[in-house]
Parts: structure tokens; sequence; C-alpha cells
């Protein structure tokens, strides 16, 4: 990354070997830093600012598709079920954004994989699914998350999913599957809009041919959505199952009521995606989260003012749109250019920059000030 | 001289600046992946000239090899400076959300931190572009440029310091950001600059160290010759920022503002002091790039949060609005332009023509206020 090297504390007294060479390589690379040089020759090494690149692109329905990346030396592994955030620059812009991993934890060609199904207006998703080609380098975030089978999977195991919910299911089930020892009695209850809109529809099918899973699929558009409440009568058993489910909203909330009804609620794990849809419109809260202020601002009121009046210690110059010296991170929530009338939005971790002299609040935002 | 609120009406000026506002939002709605693939490209030749540049040193005792070194690392040294860290600290790049773009950490191989220059260019030059006392590039509180600034017989020197400026000027640049003149006057407090001198002292140490001790112990005996290219290499950089920037703004028929005319500014009018208050220089595709398309000054100061590739796409749209609203538009050859910045700095040296006189008259009748004003031949209003 392009930016000063950072102050080393002075008092540290016994400098490693390494430690030595380091100061040196920032020394004759200053003002860069040695990744300035390195990252251009090798953006994968270890030590580099995680990065991935992908190696191929599988379609897996008519707007699914599958990606597989090699990470870079960094990359610490991954429990399957946890989900990555990663960084694709779409038209130039930067944008963050988390998949669940579908690969087991030790693919032997060391790649992940994440499938990615495109969503209406999704910048992402459908850059991904439909112009994103093998050999370029993506950013990565370490995998995180807990909606995973931990240590000892459990003798009986039940998934509810639907559409692209299936993905962590998916990362869980192979790891079972290839996994040495007895394989767990696995439910599977997946809905999808047709057969043909199943993805991994073709590899499901087969494990339940060869009996190490009993599939369930539902198909919702002849007919209609699952009544989570009536899962007893495609899945007997369902109460002494451990679950987990991944879906839409509705599918869950429907699923943590039924399951804490019959006194269970502990067995089931959930995962949500939740799609950033920030509701945007004229003004709004905007909290400054460093300094710990909230205060109200209308659609014409440049956040540059809001905060001063707010009594925030607001970065300013020129007050329109021209010197860049006001400008702060938008940590979460929507802005509107107060010139153009353009919506900028953000969620934590996008590192979006916005002018406060000439942004106004478009619904509830965050600053970084 | 026309005025600079008496060349359009309000109605005019309103419509102008939205005929500019437009320019601006199509461009930033186009903006997109051949930006980044531009720049990246751009910081790549960089960063592989001063590998090249600083690896040929080692071969500084067979000449050609010196003379190539001392070329790489000067054109290094001129695209960091110009089309990457000038053009990414105005935050022309900040949409991209890429962190190696982003305008509030970048910093140049140069010896002022980014962190002041931001303040003083983006902000006192950019907003109030050639405004006397008020833009402090005009002159850069040493030299006299426009003839607004009173005469003294200090400015005698200004070849001199010109020249000096030149060839020192990643210095000039650095020091700029102190503010001297404010401290002068006492605006500014020395205390208050502690922040601004601790960072311009740590980049200093930097710069020098790596330019002047690192690199020339690191080629061992062949240190003399290595401290003498990378001192060429800073010179040649140097004196062709200078150039660029001095054609920018200092050129004959440019012209400059006083505060009053610019109160209250509109966004048209605004734009209207950035086309009077700057000049573009012709050149080919090359030379644009090697400028920081510093070459299209204009365009620049129109619009300087948008990718400075985009200028010479924009230039000529921006040319015909000029001529629709019968502006002028400044352009030239760098060597024109370069002349015309030269006479300036002379014929300012000297005193005006009523200079004199009025020294004169004074001693005659020792009545030192002038009753009414003319303009000499420098444009300046002087005692008739």
């Amino acid at each position: 990354m392009t930016t000063t090297v950072p102050a080393t504390k002075r008092k540290q007294r016994t400098l490693s070997l390494r430690d030595r060479a380091v100061r040196f390589a920032e020394m004759i690379t200053t003002p860069l830093l040695p990744a300035d040089y390195l990252d251009i020759i090798s953006p994968l090494r270890s030590g580099a600012d995680l990065r991935g690149r992908i190696e191929a692109i599988h379609p897996e329905t008519r707007d699914a598709v599958t990606v597989v990346i090699r990470p870079g030396r960094g990359w610490r592994g991954h429990t399957p079920g946890q989900y990555i955030r990663i960084g694709v620059d779409v038209d130039g812009v930067r944008q963050w954004r988390a998949y669940s991993m579908t690969s087991p934890g030790d693919r032997p060609d060391g790649c992940i994989t994440i499938t990615v199904k495109a969503i209406p207006d999704g910048t992402v998703s459908n850059f991904l699914v439909r112009r994103a080609r093998a050999g370029t380098v993506i950013q990565l975030d370490q995998a995180t998350g807990d909606f995973v089978l931990g240590e000892q999977p459990p003798a009986k195991v039940l998934f509810v999913t639907a559409g692209s919910g299936i993905t962590p299911a998916m990362g869980m089930l192979r790891e079972v599957v290839q996994a040495a020892g007895a394989v767990p009695d696995i439910v599977m209850v997946h809905s999808a809009p047709t057969p043909q809109d199943v993805i991994f529809a073709g590899e499901l099918r087969m494990l339940a041919r060869q009996g190490q899973l009993r599939l369930i699929e539902r198909y919702t558009d002849a007919e209609g959505l699952l009544d989570i409440a009536t899962i007893g009568d495609v899945v007997e058993d369902w109460a002494e199952r451990e679950v987990w489910a991944c879906g839409p909203t509705g599918l869950l909330d429907a699923a943590e009521a039924h399951w804490t009804e019959a006194g269970i609620a502990d067995r089931l794990h959930t995962e949500r995606f939740r799609p950033t849809v920030l509701v945007t419109g004229e003004g709004g809260s905007v909290t400054f989260s460093k300094t710990e202020t909230t205060t109200e601002a209308d659609g014409s009121t440049p956040l540059l003012d809001a905060g001063e009046a707010a009594g925030v210690l607001m970065p300013s110059g020129c007050r329109m749109g021209i010197c860049f010296g006001c400008v702060a991170p938008l940590r979460e929530g929507a802005v509107r250019d107060l010139r153009t009338g353009d919506v900028t939005t953000a969620v934590p971790g996008d590192g979006v920059l916005v002018q406060t002299c000439i942004s106004a609040a478009a619904g509830t935002c965050d600053i970084e000030l | 001289m026309t005025g600079l609120q008496d060349r359009l009406t309000p109605e005019q000026v309103e419509e102008f600046g939205r005929e500019l506002d437009e320019i601006r939002q199509r461009v930033v709605a186009d903006l997109g992946k051949e930006d980044v693939e531009y720049i990246n490209k751009i910081i790549k030749t960089q960063r592989g000239l001063e590998i090249a540049g600083r690896s040929l040193m080692y071969l500084g005792f067979f000449p050609p090899a010196w003379l190539a070194a001392v070329g790489a690392l000067s054109a290094s040294k001129i695209l960091d400076n110009m089309e990457i860290g000038h053009n990414v600290m105005h935050g022309q790049y900040d949409w991209t959300r890429i962190p190696e773009l982003n305008s509030k950490t970048f910093e140049w191989d140069t010896a002022a931190p980014g962190d002041n220059w931001r303040h003083s260019h983006n902000y006192l030059h950019h907003t109030h572009t050639n405004i006397v006392d008020k833009d402090r590039d005009v002159g850069y509180g040493i030299l006299r440029m426009d003839a607004d600034q009173p005469w003294h017989p200090y400015y005698l020197g200004n070849p001199v310091y010109a020249t000096l400026l030149a060839i020192f000027f990643q210095w000039g640049v650095w020091f700029h950001d102190l503010e001297v003149d404010r401290l002068i006057s006492g605006e500014l407090k020395w205390s208050e600059t502690q922040e601004v001198r601790k960072k311009m002292r740590a980049k200093a140490g930097k710069q020098i160290g790596k330019d002047y001790v690192l690199f020339p112990l690191l080629t061992g005996p062949l240190a003399p010759l290595t401290l003498a290219g990378n001192a060429t290499a800073n010179l040649i950089r140097n004196l062709w920022s200078f150039s660029i920037i001095f054609c920018g703004h200092f050129p004959a028929d440019v012209e400059t503002f006083t505060e009053e005319e610019t109160e209250n500014e509109t966004r048209g009018q605004w734009y209207l002091r950035q086309i009077l208050g700057s000049a573009n220089i012709s050149g080919g595709k090359l030379f644009h790039i090697m400028s920081g398309n510093l070459s299209h000054q204009i365009e620049h100061h129109l619009f300087p949060d948008i990718p400075a590739r985009r200028y010479p796409e924009i230039a000529h749209e921006v040319r015909a609005i000029c001529e629709k609203y019968d502006l002028p538009y400044h352009t030239g050859p760098l060597s024109r332009q370069l002349a015309s910045v030269a006479v300036k700095i002379c014929s300012l040296a000297l005193p005006p023509v009523g200079y004199l006189k009025s020294l004169v008259g004074r001693h005659k009748s020792g009545d030192a206020v002038p009753e009414s004003t003319t303009v000499d031949t420098q444009g300046q209003r002087v005692a008739a």
C-alpha cells in the first residue's frame, strides 16, 4: 500500500536482523514502502495484503457460477460454512462483498471456491457471473463466521436451504462426505424456483443416489414457498436433528419461531445473508463515530455544516468541492452529492471517502470523524 | 483591462457555468476501468524506471550508463511528482476506493510532505487561483510575478531568485508550506507551525538520506558518481516542474485578480476566473503525460478532481465554450510560454515607470499621495 512508513517506536531496544533489514528497505524505498515494489512482482506473496487470483469460473446454473480462487501465501485456511469478504474492482471501483465458501477445507490444489448467484442490480454478483475472467487478482479477507459443523459433526444433520443459501451448506456437505470415518445421516431440504435453478444439482443428486444424503427438493414456482411449520411432513425426525438453515429472511424467521416453539432452539443454526439495501431519502441521522456525536441533518445541508453545528471538529478547506481537504470516510450509510444528486452508499469495510462540503445525508449515515 | 465581473452578464455567467458543469458530469459518469488501468500502468512504469535508474548507477563508471541512470531516475521522479502524486493527491482517483490511490495517504518523492502540500496547493492555490495576496503561488512569496505586487528594491533580484527557485524547486515547495509571509505579517504564530515543521523535517531527512547518503554508499567506490547522478536527477525534475508550473499561471496574457472582485463569487464566476487565470501548453502525448497533464492547466483548474488523462479529450469543448463567450483561451508551445514568463520575471524586477517619477515628485512637493491614477505599460496602477 502506498502510505507513509509508520513511525516506529524508538524505545525498542533490540532489533532482530529481520527488523533491521525491513527498516533498511524502508529507508531506500521511501516515500513508498518495499511492498509497493514487491506487490507489482508478486501480489500473492507471504506478507502481502491478502489477495487471491481467480483461476477458473465454472457455470452452475443460468445465473450462478463457482469462482475458483488461489489465495495468497498469507491465507490461514477456513472451516466449511464460513464466509469471506472479497474486494473486486468493478468498472474501476473497488467493491467489497461477503460470500460463503463452497469448497471443503483442504482442496488438493490449495484453491478455495465461492459460488455466486447474480441478483438483480447486484454490481458485484453480476460482474462475477457475467464479466469476470480467470487471471484477475482480487482482494481477500481471512475466512470468518461460526456457521460451521464443529469439531465433531453430529450424527444426524438437517440442512434447510433456499436459493443461494445452499452455498455454506454445500461447503459443509463436501467436507463430511469426503472425510474418513462414518458419514453422518444427512437430510437436505432445498428450495429453488425450478429444477434448473438448483445450484449444485448434479452433485447433490449424485450424492443422494449414492445414499450419502437424503435430498428433498422443492420447486417454489410450482409448489409455492415451503411452510416451515410442516417440515415434519417431509422430515419425520426433524426434532432430533442438528439443523443448519440458510436462505431468505422470511424462511429463517419462520424456522426460528418453529424451533423455539418446539423448545429446541439450541439445535438451530442460521446464517443470514443481509443484502446491503440502504434506505435512501432526503436527510437523515448523521453519526460522527469517533466523536460519538449524532445529529439530524436535512437533505440540503452539507455534512460539513451539520458536523460543525453539532460541535464536531471537522477538517475543511474550500467548502466548494475543489480541494478535498474535508474528505472523510463514510463508514456506513448513504450521502448525496449536492452538485450532481448522485447517491453514494457504503457498508463497513468499503473504505468510501466522501467530500463533506458537497455531500448531504441521504438517509442514516456514519462518518468516521 | 476588462474586469472579471464585467466580461459576461449574470445570465451569461450562469449559462456558461452550467455548460461547464455538464462537461464535468459527463466525464464523471464515464469514469471507469480504463482510468484505473491507465494510472496503474503509469505507476508500474514509474517503479520500473526507479529500479532501472538506481541499478544503472552501479555501472556509473561507464558514461552512457550514468546518463541512462540519470535519465531513468529523472523520468521516475517526474512521473511520480506530476502524473501520479499531484493528481492522486487532488483526489482524482478517490472514487476508485482503492487504498493505493487514496488522496489522503499518498506520499510523493519530493521534499514537501504530502500533507502540507495538500493544504497549500489544493486549498489555497486552487480555491484562490491568481488572487494576489491570497493565492500564495503568485510569486511563491519570493518573486514579483504580478504588477499589482508593490515594487521594492528587493525585487531587482527577481531573475536571480527565479533561477534559484527553478534549481531548488523541490525545496521551494517544501519551504512554501511554512507560509513564511504569514509568519512575518504575524497572521500565523511560529508555535502554530510546529506540526508542519515536524513533518517537513522528517520528510526532508528521509529524502536527503535516500538520494545523498544511502544510495551513494550502496554503490561503494562509485559513491561520488551516484551522488552526482542523484543530484542531477533531482535538478532535472526541479527545472521541469518549475517550467510546467510557471507556464501554467504566469505567461504575459494570464490575468490576476483582487480580493474585492472575487467576493461572493458564483460557481460560474469561479469557473471564469480559472479560465482567465490559467494557461495551457501545447505539445504531444508524451509531453502531456510528463507534465502530469498540467499542460492542460485550464481544464485542470476547472475540474481539479477529474483524472488528468481526461483533460485532453475535453479541451476542445472547453475551448469552444471560451470562443462562444468571447473569452481568451491561453495556450502556446512550451518555448513561447517560457520566454513569456522569463520576460515577465525580468520586467517586473524593474520599478514601474511611474515609480521613480513619484519618488521625484514626492521629493519636490512633499506630497506622496497621488491625485489621480493611471496605468503603466505593465498594467500597474501608478500615480500620474
